[in-house]
């Protein structure tokens, strides 16, 4: 097939994808799963109209086509403009294979740095996501169990009030704070604690205190809402028959809270490994991120196909693994979004 | 007899606001022992704080003798049925039973002997593998009393449990609990605003108003003999005539009312002059009584009738008297208007100060 055929792909499949959601719409519709009057009579036409067009305006052009052009452009060549559509022009896997032997034509050697900065990047993600899911979860439980409602809306503001600082300047600020000659080894310094400054930028301390706070709240969020669901009668009742405060957490407030554990973590997870501003503001030298190697093939090697390839990579991997991670905890995607 | 529980001079204050006020009681071990009162009266209070939820203000809860002051609810020997159940949504109804042997570290095979023998004690032995939201309410309330009962408390403490069931199933479940506690053998404390629950099931009961533990007995003394206006009228049904003492003697006092002099008990040793209430109850007021220590004259008005028994409203003076007729008498009630005579004996009246 000749990769120019892939565009009518790329617009074929959003519509086959909707008519395969109207198809299932109608055989719920069929077997009874959906009472009551029909979409257009419960809302109207006009206001009916209005949001199929913005949802499909929203899902179709905002998210399913620029990706669908991703996948596509994966598995095409880098190409001069004047060949594009020539002979030369067609569906190949040299991104691929590019990633995991940094040449499109040799598999002699692997590409130890770009696979290195990639599984790198997977594990620290489940790190940030596991110190994340340390961090917020006894804060999410005060505050959904314990706290009165004074303390939970000071709390909350507290929480999104740095929030609507712009990330790259977050990002910037743990510089500030981290940097050899920042506040944190000035007051070290003073205290006679140390007698030359650390470099935390180097050893990567502000790259993973940047990554987790800058998801904190998506973890924050789902844990409150979960936990706050829980009838605190239960928590009571497993006192009341002699758990210790630990055994009823791991038995009573973690199994109810489940769902909205696996949302908070995938969340964060996916958005930590994908982080862009703070791996490039914050990572030391040494330290190589996934991100900045994809935004690299992009604008630094201008080879858009490798660089859709690389994201296209990234994506899947993640996505594999948080499903991955969901069977073992026996939760299915449609419990993770309640 | 041991004592299970002893609150003495109990009193929890939640900031201003005096939720048990100075509560002292002794309730025997293997005792069904209930708190009656109206929402907000404390009893609940007095449950979670022997319960080690709530620590008191002042005062102390000793169960078996020991003080509890410092020692948790998980450290308790007691265990509370709430009044929602709170059973654990997301384990099995063996898991819920044997969950306090659990955390106590009792080895599977005990654990799961233990919860089988319970589950037959409350007759679901086939039930224990199914998920809490299978059950009916009144099997989730048997596991929750299997589930309190797996740890061997010396006192089960019990919250409204029944509230939330209806009616036929409540009556069942009254018989039922009070079977059980008699099979077990431990102390209950039951807590109900249902004066029907208590008086049915309770060895004794404590009726309280308010902060106050107004009057401790059985059900017959709480019943047919209470100590103040507000037990009186909160257990059951009764009519109160105000009025002034002027006369007393041999523990009766004869009362003035609108309804002419009238005498009943004096348990309080109401001396002359003192204003107060004469309280009778419908089964004791009888219509047209032949002789009768007190009568009076009363309008008849509209009537009840409920098959065994009919509830007859009376007026006499401005007061309305309730009368209960049994299902002979009841056969030809008097008519809308009609004049009826009553009449009741003064050692079925009781004269009470008057609030």
């Amino acid at each position: 097939m000749r990769s120019s055929d892939g565009h009518i792909f790329v617009l074929l499949l959003p519509l086959l994808v909707i008519v395969g959601f109207a198809l299932m719409a109608l055989v719920d519709r069929r077997r009874g799963h959906l009472a009551g009057p029909g979409f257009f009579a419960r809302n109207g036409v006009g206001i009916g109209l209005y949001l199929l067009l913005a949802v499909s305006f929203w899902t179709l052009l905002v998210i399913v086509l620029p990706q669908l052009f991703m996948v596509e452009m994966a598995f095409r060549p880098k190409l001069p403009p004047a060949a594009t559509g020539g002979p030369r022009d067609v569906y190949t896997l040299e991104n691929f294979r590019y990633f995991l032997y940094g040449s499109t034509t040799s598999t002699a050697a692997w590409n130890v740095t770009h696979l290195t900065a990639f599984w790198k990047t997977i594990v620290a993600s489940i790190l940030v996501t596991a110190g994340n899911f340390l961090l917020c979860y006894p804060l999410a439980f005060y505050m959904a169990q314990m706290a009165k409602a004074a303390r939970v809306r000071l709390l909350l503001l507290l929480l999104i009030a740095p929030y609507w600082v712009n990330e790259v300047l977050r990002a910037f600020a743990f510089r500030v704070i981290l940097g050899t000659s920042g506040v944190l080894n000035k007051l070290l310094l003073g205290a006679g604690l140390i007698d030359a400054p650390v470099d935390f930028l180097g050893l990567d301390v502000g790259l993973y205190a940047g990554l987790s706070y800058a998801y904190l709240l998506l973890m924050i969020f789902p844990l409150y809402n979960a936990i706050e669901s829980l009838d605190g009668r239960l928590i009571e009742a497993a006192r009341d028959l002699g758990a210790p405060w630990w055994r009823i957490h791991k038995d009573i407030v973690i199994p109810f809270a489940k769902p909205g554990i696996a949302s908070g973590c995938t969340l964060v997870f996916m958005l930590t490994s994908g982080a862009l501003a703070a791996p490039l503001v914050l990572g030391g030298p040494r330290s190589l991120w996934f991100t900045p190697i994809v935004y690299d093939r992009f604008y630094q090697a201008f080879n858009w196909p490798q660089g859709s390839a690389y994201a296209f990579i990234l994506l899947l991997t993640c996505v594999a693994f948080v499903l991955a991670v969901l069977r073992l905890g026996k939760l299915s995607l449609g419990e993770i979004t309640r | 007899m041991t004592e299970a529980v002893e609150l003495a001079n109990l009193t929890v204050r939640f900031g201003d606001f005096t939720a048990v006020e100075n509560a002292n009681l002794r309730i025997q071990a293997g005792e069904f022992f209930s708190f009656l009162g109206p929402s907000g009266c404390g009893k609940t209070t007095i449950l979670r704080t022997i319960s080690g939820f709530i620590e008191p203000t002042e005062g102390a809860v000793r169960i078996g003798g020991q003080d509890m002051r410092g020692i948790g609810a998980n450290q308790r020997p007691t265990a509370l049925i709430f009044q929602s159940l709170a059973l654990f949504p997301m384990m099995s109804v063996a898991d819920n039973v044997g969950y306090g042997l659990r955390v106590r570290g009792v080895g599977k095979a005990a654990r799961d002997r233990k919860v089988d023998e319970l589950l037959n004690v409350v007759a679901l032995g086939d039930q224990g593998g199914k998920m809490v939201d299978e059950l009916s309410g009144g099997q989730r309330q048997r596991v929750a009393i299997a589930r309190a009962l797996a740890v061997e408390p010396q006192v089960l403490l019990l919250d409204e449990p029944l509230s939330a069931l209806d009616l036929k199933l409540r009556q069942h479940m009254r018989n039922e609990l009070r079977a059980i506690q008699r099979r077990v053998g431990i102390t209950f404390i039951y807590i109900t605003h249902d004066q029907g629950e208590a008086l049915t099931m309770s060895d004794r009961i404590a009726v309280m108003n308010r902060g106050r533990i107004e009057q401790v007995g059985d059900g017959r003394t709480v019943y047919d003999a209470p100590d103040t206006g507000f037990v009186a009228s909160f257990v059951g049904e009764i009519n109160a005539i105000p009025g002034r003492v002027s006369a007393t003697a041999d523990g009766y006092a004869a009362l003035e009312t609108p309804l002419g002099v009238l005498r009943g008990r004096n348990p309080k040793g109401l001396a002359v002059g003192a204003t107060a209430q004469l309280y009778v109850r419908p089964e004791m007021l009888l219509p047209n009584p032949t002789a009768a220590e007190n009568s009076l004259s009363a309008v008849a008005e509209e009537h009840a009738y409920e098959g065994n028994l009919t509830h007859l409203a009376c007026r006499a003076a401005g007061l309305r008297l309730t009368v209960l007729l049994g299902a002979r008498e009841s056969r030809d009630p008097p008519a809308h208007g009609a004049p009826i005579a009553l009449g009741f004996a003064a050692a079925d009246a009781r004269v009470l100060p008057g609030d």
